[in-house]
């Protein structure tokens, strides 16, 4: 690959960059005058200011931002933003954003989502942008509950789950964005927790680089309704022993180091956590984000499970695909060019008159 | 050369009837295509089944294809074939309720069988039994002679039999004098990879032609003598293809990329695969997932400063409700193109109504307005569609652009226009803020409205400075913050219904030539021409009447009002209930009447004199 095909590929390429000698953004410069309203100890605080820091990095101006949000609580998400952004309806933020990346390849164009409006209502948009690959960065705020709406179960709500909705627990089985992501044909699928600042930090970065649809689940506590959802991962003495952190190129490995595990492929070919020292490093999985073969990234998304055992997070799948925005610019630019430029009149005006005219004189 | 002689007709109406396998539609587009560039005015309804292959031979299998051309200006598809070509006895017993004692009947005998005959329910065969003798029966065996005419071809018996609409083709070419060449030409490009089709094809047009010419049954070829038409250049056009160029002329003249989002649906699809075809005009089309997302990547589209349009039918418009409502908030251009059919639910796919008019005025949840204008010829769809996008970006907002299945797949004579007398629809975005915050700093108010028209200012991503956030959720004037103030969403409310209110449409024009009618006659949409050839049929008898056509349904002229209530009678026939009976009802308190039909098909110029009639009757 040459350094213009990497350009070229580059989530970013095309948007404008900040000009070198421009003074250097902080976060205040992505705050908006607005006052933020979430319930105090709301797991978005902190997404919210993760992402305020985060976007200075990309080096991009403000302008050539633009947020795309659907309905619930997450979804107030651009209204704290000083770029463009858009607060749509339940579940169509993709269908939006898809129209707009692919007319405006000059916007680093981002998805700001929930579980119930990306994975019940607008489930069918989220499926189609993954596999249709618009250049897009879907933040999928998981908190496995209806908020805006006063805890309702969710599509990501545990079997079981009570709510005001499901009283004698909820009887439908989750879905698993990762999984589902992976089985969408998406290009990138990471998963970070809210808490955990570094990882979201790279994650996004990568996110924002990747060109095609990336697809980062975030899981976001929501004290109101759904409090320690993700406190058996969140909590530092437990967290160790469950986090499993993905590392491209390296074992799949989980637990402190006294009593690390490893994960292996068994000869039967499932996917097992072993003690260290007793595995067979020649059956250590190697995480391989980069494999165009998504299996073993769904492999290794199925290590979830309700109890949380070994949660794995990071980046699952990275590869490069072309886009759909890219490509639909092309077939337009394409016909331009062939036919020689943009259209004049005198093409209009034989388009107008069609291949089968007659004179009245 | 022939002895037969030529007689001249004024004008003829054609049915082409068969299976739907038995390419009727071609054959009626190609004699089409031929009559137009005689020079007659002309109007077609084509009529097929929703099924792609329908079961061979039964009643709902039938596919035709009307055509009505003439010397003089041509309003509607006509009421009652003149000819009736019947490929096989169900086409026969389709469309014998519609054909008038004297028509001509051009029945192809072999596919008269006993078993053909039983499948529909005739006893015995209509063509021998005598039951036809009020009409000038050809019975031609079609199918055989095509055969037969193309046995040195290399083809299997089906194949050669499948060339038997060319031969109908050549002969009903050779009754009405019409040239066959342009059809040769479009047989050789349709069949340019397959040499020995294409020689079967063009040899069975010329057997059906020289079969006229030389069989006694015949005794006499017609001639229609090319209509007075303004001077200019024409073409033959659908409402579907003269919506799309209106969409791309439009788009041309607002310098406006456009940007169509839609889901396949019929009768609209074929505007996303003309303007699919058209990306040299800087027109991108994505197919989207469902109705919902067609609407929501155009509505993004017009977000980021492109021409949004969303293409579909009524089922489709209950599907993008929701973002239409969405778009009535941002205050943003988009165009929704819907080509009405017959309704509830899937209801009548393939055949037309007009019975989306309050869906589109009211169908959405709160207070939504939505301007409304609705074409009223094939042709007109392409100024139709222009002036839906000089009001969406004039006035940033969603505009519903009503069509409907008989406009949509009809064809009429187009004067194509100069492309320099086309209206001006340059736009202009915000460039820099336009106010002040409470320190004096310059800030960027996204709800600041125009006064004169009360848009608000089209500020797409990329201008620095105008970096701003807009939602569904209700906004403050002037700066769009969310606001839940009660005196603020009822100013905000009505500001909306006042932009919509305010938008500037043409007066309505009555035609009243003599200036004594009593009676009013009130058509929107398609009803234009029937309507029109009522009134003017009603006249020749000696009866003064007006007429009037709606093309702005949402807001209603100016002048309506007055012109509604100058009339001792005004008569409003619709293709649905009394949709737009009820709308003026209740803004005019004018007692108006209502002549309705949903049967799927226009009405016929008949049906509206009498009722016209019956009213001057009892006002007399
Ligand atoms: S309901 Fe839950 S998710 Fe919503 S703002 Fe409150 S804490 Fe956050």
């Amino acid at each position: 690959m040459t350094i213009t095909d990497h350009l070229a590929r580059h989530g970013l390429a095309g948007v404008p960059l900040l000009e070198a000698d421009a003074p250097k953004q902080t976060k205040k410069d992505f705050t908006s005058d607005q006052e933020v309203r979430w319930c105090p100890g709301c797991g978005d605080y902190v997404i919210l200011a993760a992402v305020q820091s985060f976007l200075p990095e990309l080096g991009l101006k403000r302008e050539n931002i633009t947020f795309v949000s659907g309905i619930g609580c997450s979804s107030r998400f651009p209204y704290y933003l000083n770029t463009f952004g858009m607060h749509s309806i339940h579940g169509r933020a993709p269908t939006i954003a898809t129209g707009l990346a692919t007319s405006r390849p000059d916007q680093s164009v981002w998805v700001v989502t929930g579980d119930g409006d990306a994975l019940s209502i607008g489930g069918n948009h989220l499926i189609h942008a993954m596999r249709r690959n618009v250049n897009l960065t879907i933040l999928l705020f998981n908190n496995q509950i209806y908020g805006l709406t006063k805890g309702q179960y969710s599509p990501t709500s545990k079997v079981g789950q009570v709510t005001k909705s499901s009283p004698m627990g909820a009887v439908d089985q989750p879905f698993n964005p990762v999984s589902l992501a992976l089985g969408a044909e998406a290009s990138f699928v990471g998963r970070v927790m809210e808490s955990d600042r570094p990882s979201m930090m790279a994650t996004l970065r990568a996110a924002a680089e990747h060109r095609g649809t990336a697809l980062v689940e975030i899981y976001q506590n929501c004290p109101i309704f759904n409090d320690g959802a993700f406190e058996k991962i969140k909590d530092r003495s437990e967290q160790e022993a469950r986090l499993v952190r993905l590392e491209a190129g390296q074992p799949v490995r989980v637990g402190a180091e006294d009593a690390r595990r490893v994960l292996v492929r068994t000869p039967g070919g499932a996917l097992e956590f072993v003690p260290e020292d007793q595995a067979d490093p020649t059956a250590y999985v190697v995480h391989d984000p980069y494999a165009e073969d998504p299996s073993q990234a769904f492999a290794l998304s199925r290590l979830d499970s309700p109890e949380m055992t070994s949660v794995p997070v990071g980046i699952f799948r990275q590869v490069e695909r072309p886009t759909y925005d890219d490509q639909v610019r092309a077939q337009v630019a394409g016909a331009q060019d062939a036919a020689g430029g943009p259209a004049t009149d005198a093409d209009l005006a034989a388009l107008l008159r069609g291949k089968d005219t007659w004179t009245v004189a | 050369m022939t002895n037969k002689t030529i007689e001249s007709l004024d004008r003829v109406v054609i049915r082409f009837a068969g299976d739907s396998g038995d390419g009727m539609q071609l054959t009626g587009d190609r004699f089409t295509s031929d009559t137009a560039t005689m020079g007659n005015d002309l109007s077609t309804l084509p009529n097929f089944p929703a099924e792609i292959r329908a079961p061979q031979g039964t009643l709902p299998g039938v596919s035709s294809f009307q055509l009505h051309f003439a010397d003089h200006d041509v309003l509607t598809p006509g009421d009652a074939p003149d000819v009736l070509v019947a490929m096989n006895p169900a086409a026969l017993r389709a469309n014998l309720r519609d054909l008038p004692r004297g028509a001509t009947i051009i029945a192809n005998t072999d596919e008269f069988t006993t078993r053909a005959l039983a499948k529909v329910g005739y006893a015995s065969n209509p063509l021998e039994d005598g039951s036809l003798e009020s009409y000038h029966v050809h019975a031609v065996a079609l199918t055989s002679m095509t055969v037969d005419a193309l046995a040195e071809f290399d083809l299997t018996r089906k194949e050669k039999e499948r060339a038997k609409n060319m031969f109908a083709l050549g002969l009903l070419s050779w009754m009405y004098t019409r040239p066959t060449d342009a059809t040769e030409a479009f047989l050789a490009t349709k069949f340019g990879s397959k040499p020995e089709i294409l020689a079967a094809n063009v040899k069975a047009l010329a057997a059906g032609f020289n079969y006229g010419e030389t069989t006694e049954d015949f005794a006499s070829s017609y001639a229609v003598a090319p209509a007075p038409m303004p001077a200019g250049t024409y073409r033959n056009i659908t409402g579907n293809v003269a919506l799309s160029l209106g969409l791309v002329a439009a788009a041309h003249r607002s310098g406006l990329p456009l940007v169509l989002g839609s889901y396949p649906i019929t009768p609209a699809s074929d505007i996303l695969h003309t303007l699919a075809g058209l990306k040299r005009h800087g027109v991108t089309t994505m197919q989207a997932e469902d109705e919902i997302a067609g609407i929501g990547m155009a509505l993004g589209a017009s977000f980021g400063g492109a021409l949004g349009v969303t293409t579909t039918s009524g089922p489709g418009v209950a599907l993008k409700s929701e973002t239409i409502g969405l778009a009535v908030s941002l205050e943003l251009p988009l165009v929704i193109v819907d080509v009405q059919r017959g309704g509830p639910s899937t209801g009548l796919p393939t055949k037309t109504e007009q019975a989306d008019l309050l869906q589109a005025m009211f169908g959405r949840n709160g207070e939504s307005p939505v301007p409304i204008i609705a074409p009223q010829t094939p042709s007109d769809c392409f100024a139709a569609a222009m002036d839906a996008v000089r009001i969406a970006t004039a006035y940033r907002t969603p505009v519903f652009l009503l069509s409907d299945g008989y406009l949509a797949n009809g064809s009429e004579p187009w004067l194509v226009p100069e492309v320099a007398d086309l209206p001006d629809l340059s736009v202009e975005f915000a460039t820099a803020p336009n106010g002040v915050d409470d320190a004096g700093a310059p800030v960027f108010q996204p709800y600041l409205r125009d006064p004169e028209t009360l848009a608000r200012p089209w500020a797409v991503p990329g201008t620095a400075g105008l970096e701003h956030r807009i939602g569904g959720i209700e906004k403050a004037d002037v700066t769009g913050n969310i606001s839940y103030d009660p005196d603020n969403h009822d100013l905000m409310t009505r500001l909306r219904q006042a932009k919509v209110d305010g938008i500037t449409v043409p007066d309505v024009e009555v035609d009243d030539p003599s200036g004594d009618a009593r009676v009013l006659v009130l058509g929107w949409g398609s009803t234009y021409g029937p309507v029109f050839a009522a009134v003017r049929a009603l006249r020749r008898q000696g009866h003064a009447v007006a007429r009037a056509h709606l093309r702005h349904l949402n807001p209603f002229p100016g002048n309506l009002g007055e012109v509604l209530r100058s009339y001792d009678r005004v008569i409003v026939p619709e293709m649905n209930l009394g949709q737009l009976a009820l709308l003026l009802r209740a803004k005019y308190l004018v007692d108006v009447r209502s002549h309705t039909a949903v049967r799927g098909l226009p009405f016929t110029t008949t049906e509206l004199a009498e009722v016209v009639g019956a009213a001057l009757e009892e006002l007399s």
